[in-house]
């Protein structure tokens, strides 16, 4: 038993976390959240050129896929770098397509998909975030940037014709619309159930690898903020109180991380472990929740303003702990088979 | 990143589970922190070192089987799993052990470890003393040179199950003129019927006489029983709470084990339409599953060569947090049951109580991740 990051896994996520920070993703951020869509397009080219999307792509369709493991790595620098867009929807669209031909339905993926692992086009995808969600169709997020708006209405999968008035998210990077009715109809019937289930089981992976990611940036900046804020004739970090928090949530960020990569080793070997999804979902997004907490309160005041680049992350920590499923809803799916 | 089993981890698990399913006791065994129970559960030890159980990773020649950290990983998950009884044998096993591979005499270790393999010998910590808990280096027990060897003199406390055990290790101030207070300790061993020592038991929260203090006066130990170089003992006792702290003192079996039991109370006692519980329940589960794979990679890590280091402080908040909040959560589940004193549950959770206290509490603990794993300046403690 060997788990551990390979090397290669190691190199692909150094040489993601170079690029993004070569690529001010905090412009690119505050200019999606702005109605200036164009630098976070153009990292979506990186991205893609990266390999990032190709990961959920399945090879006969010009992907590197499904490699979840990677995937995993990549979505932690994702979130490190706070960065914009359907990242996980478009992951999320590629495994409903690649799975829809698996069983059967290839003509979507054919058209698609290709396209889709180049970076060429992008998807936000709508669709339950659990089997008994209360919510049949959530928002789409980022609709009105997307390519293409699709749609899951129980066994019937649809290309929608547009979508309703954007909504401001928490975070003003997410931008969240209602997908608009009717479309395409681009298939039907149980493999669409399916190959659903298995969307989201990887939209939880790549969720809960950004909130890992954001959890990480947000603590770092916090212990660095600590060394060099003094107050009382001393650095704020030497004061037990900060310590111990900050502690508390490295420890809370170090237990996610393995249960995040024990759930990418478990699709890895083809399984379908929808508890240990639910289990590291859960743990990373509460993990970077606490994470945007603590931040907020070891930088004080100056972290309650919009100023500081801290904001970016700091926002995005809530919307990712419930997107593709919430606490409670996944602390329900962990004792599902118990029940 | 790889999470399977090797045909050899597979065939042991499949050998010590079969072992188990044969010999481990249908009914519990009486509370270990009693005489009887302690009786009984060195008995115990001694049936599992004659099938060589009771220290899989030892070299063979003191009674294990030579196996890694994996495969004794594999041997905790079916040993608990296996509903077998506490080690009566653990203070020494993983606290004293690991120091005398490390620092003590080829000697010392032929003399020391095969007794306490088979239980024969059990071993007791003599750390603590009144004034000296967390700040562990201003211990003032001494230790003076005498003809051959040395002569104990003074007080540890709270050292548990010494009211029954056979021997005992700890740190003693040899130089009284060292100028820190972490120079100039020495770390010994000695006999708990040695003439000079008195020990009184102490009753545990539950009242049960777990614990134990001991007065020393002038206790003669030979120079054969000193661990390392004289004035070398805080190096070595740290070296020693890294294991404490780290992989070897909560394996993830235990609690892999004691989540499943808690799912069945939950299956059993739980209200269905109480989410409160429920989440808690979901949360043991949760944290068995992440204990388990941290583990996995800790041992993948030290397979590799590397130190456990600070790593070891986050492993020892988390268990010992998560052991409290499961035992919690089981009382809950049990209602006006779970006031009850006697029974599984009542004992682990008082045993539960102790975890953020001992091998270094969990304040000193966070202390040491906020400076060593995230590199943030040294304070008023």
């Amino acid at each position: 038993m060997g788990f551990l990051p390979t090397d290669e896994q190691r190199a692909f996520a150094r040489s993601l976390d170079a690029m993004l920070t070569a690529s001010d993703t905090p412009a690119a951020i505050r200019a999606w959240a702005g109605g200036e869509p164009g630098p976070g397009r153009a990292l979506w080219g990186r991205l893609a050129e990266a390999g990032v999307f190709a990961l959920a792509v399945p090879e006969a369709y010009e992907g590197m896929g499904p490699l979840p493991v990677e995937l995993a790595h990549a979505f932690v620098e994702l979130g490190r770098h706070a960065v914009p867009g359907p990242v996980v929807e478009t992951v999320a669209t590629a495994v409903l397509l690649g799975e829809l031909a698996r069983l059967g339905e290839p003509g979507p993926a054919k058209r698609l998909l290709p396209g889709l692992a180049a970076g060429e086009w992008t998807a936000t995808l709508a669709a339950p975030a659990t089997r008994a969600a209360r919510h049949p169709v959530p928002y789409a997020l980022d609709a009105d940037r997307a390519d293409a708006v699709l749609v899951v209405r129980g066994e019937e999968l649809w290309r929608a014709p547009g979508h309703g008035p954007v909504r401001v998210s928490a975070d003003p990077a997410r931008r969240l619309a209602r997908p608009a009715p009717g479309g395409e109809l681009l298939a039907e019937g149980p493999a669409v159930a399916a190959a659903a289930a298995a969307a989201r089981r990887w939209a939880m992976l790549a969720t809960a690898a950004q909130s890992l990611g954001v959890g990480l940036a947000l603590l770092d900046r916090s212990v660095a903020y600590a060394r060099q804020r003094t107050q009382f004739g001393a650095p704020i970090g030497s004061f037990q109180a900060v310590k111990h928090r900050l502690a508390d949530t490295l420890l809370a960020l170090e237990f996610a991380r393995p249960l995040l990569f024990g759930a990418a080793v478990a699709l890895a070997d083809g399984r379908a472990p929808d508890g240990d999804l639910a289990a590291a979902k859960v743990t990373a997004g509460e993990a970077g929740y606490g994470a945007a907490r603590t931040a907020l309160q070891v930088h004080g005041a100056v972290g309650y303003t919009e100023e500081l680049d801290l904001s970016l992350w700091l926002r995005k920590a809530r919307p990712l702990r419930d997107a593709w499923g919430a606490p409670a809803a996944c602390r329900a799916a962990v004792l599902a088979p118990y029940a | 990143m790889d999470l399977s089993y090797t045909r050899t981890e597979e065939a042991f698990r499949a050998e010590a589970r079969e072992w188990l399913r044969e010999h481990v006791p249908a009914e519990p065994l009486p509370s270990l922190e009693t005489a009887a129970g302690f009786a009984a559960h060195r008995a115990w030890e001694a049936e599992l070192a004659a099938a060589r159980w009771s220290v899989v990773s030892w070299p063979e020649e003191y009674g294990g089987r030579g196996v890694d950290l994996a495969h004794w990983l594999v041997f905790e998950e079916e040993y608990w799993a296996a509903g077998a009884p506490g080690r009566v044998s653990q203070n020494g096993v993983q606290l004293l052990a690991p120091t005398l591979f490390d620092h003590g005499t080829a000697e010392q270790r032929a003399r020391v470890l095969p007794s306490m393999a088979t239980g024969e010998t059990v071993w007791a910590q003599a750390w603590s003393e009144p004034e000296a808990g967390s700040d562990l280096a201003s211990l003032t027990s001494r230790a003076v040179r005498t003809d051959g060897g040395w002569l104990l003199s003074g007080q540890k406390t709270w050292s548990s199950r010494a009211a029954f055990a056979d021997r005992a290790f700890g740190i003693f101030r040899s130089d009284p003129d060292a100028d820190r207070p972490h120079r100039g300790l020495t770390y010994l061993m000695f006999d708990l019927r040695a003439p000079g020592v008195t020990v009184r038991p102490i009753g545990r929260l539950d009242g049960k006489p777990a614990f134990a203090e001991l007065f020393l006066d002038e206790v003669f130990v030979p120079d054969a029983d000193v661990i390392g170089e004289p004035g070398q003992g805080w190096r070595i006792a740290m070296s020693t709470t890294g294991n404490e702290r780290g992989l070897m003192l909560r394996s993830p079996g235990r609690f892999l084990a004691a989540a499943d039991r808690l799912v069945g109370l939950w299956r059993a006692e739980g209200d269905p339409a109480d989410s409160a519980l429920r989440d808690r329940v979901a949360d043991a589960v949760i944290g068995a599953r992440a204990y388990q794979l941290f583990t996995a990679g800790a041992a993948a890590r030290l397979a590799t060569g590397a130190a456990a280091g600070a790593d070891s402080s986050l492993n020892k908040v988390f268990w010992s947090e998560y052991d409290l909040a499961l035992h919690e959560t089981a009382l809950d589940l049990l209602g006006p049951d779970g006031e009850l004193a006697d029974g599984a549950w009542a004992e682990g959770y008082v045993f539960s109580l102790a975890g953020p206290l001992y091998a270094g509490t969990n304040e000193i603990q966070r202390d040491i991740i906020a400076e060593r794993l995230l590199g943030l300046p040294k304070g008023r403690r």
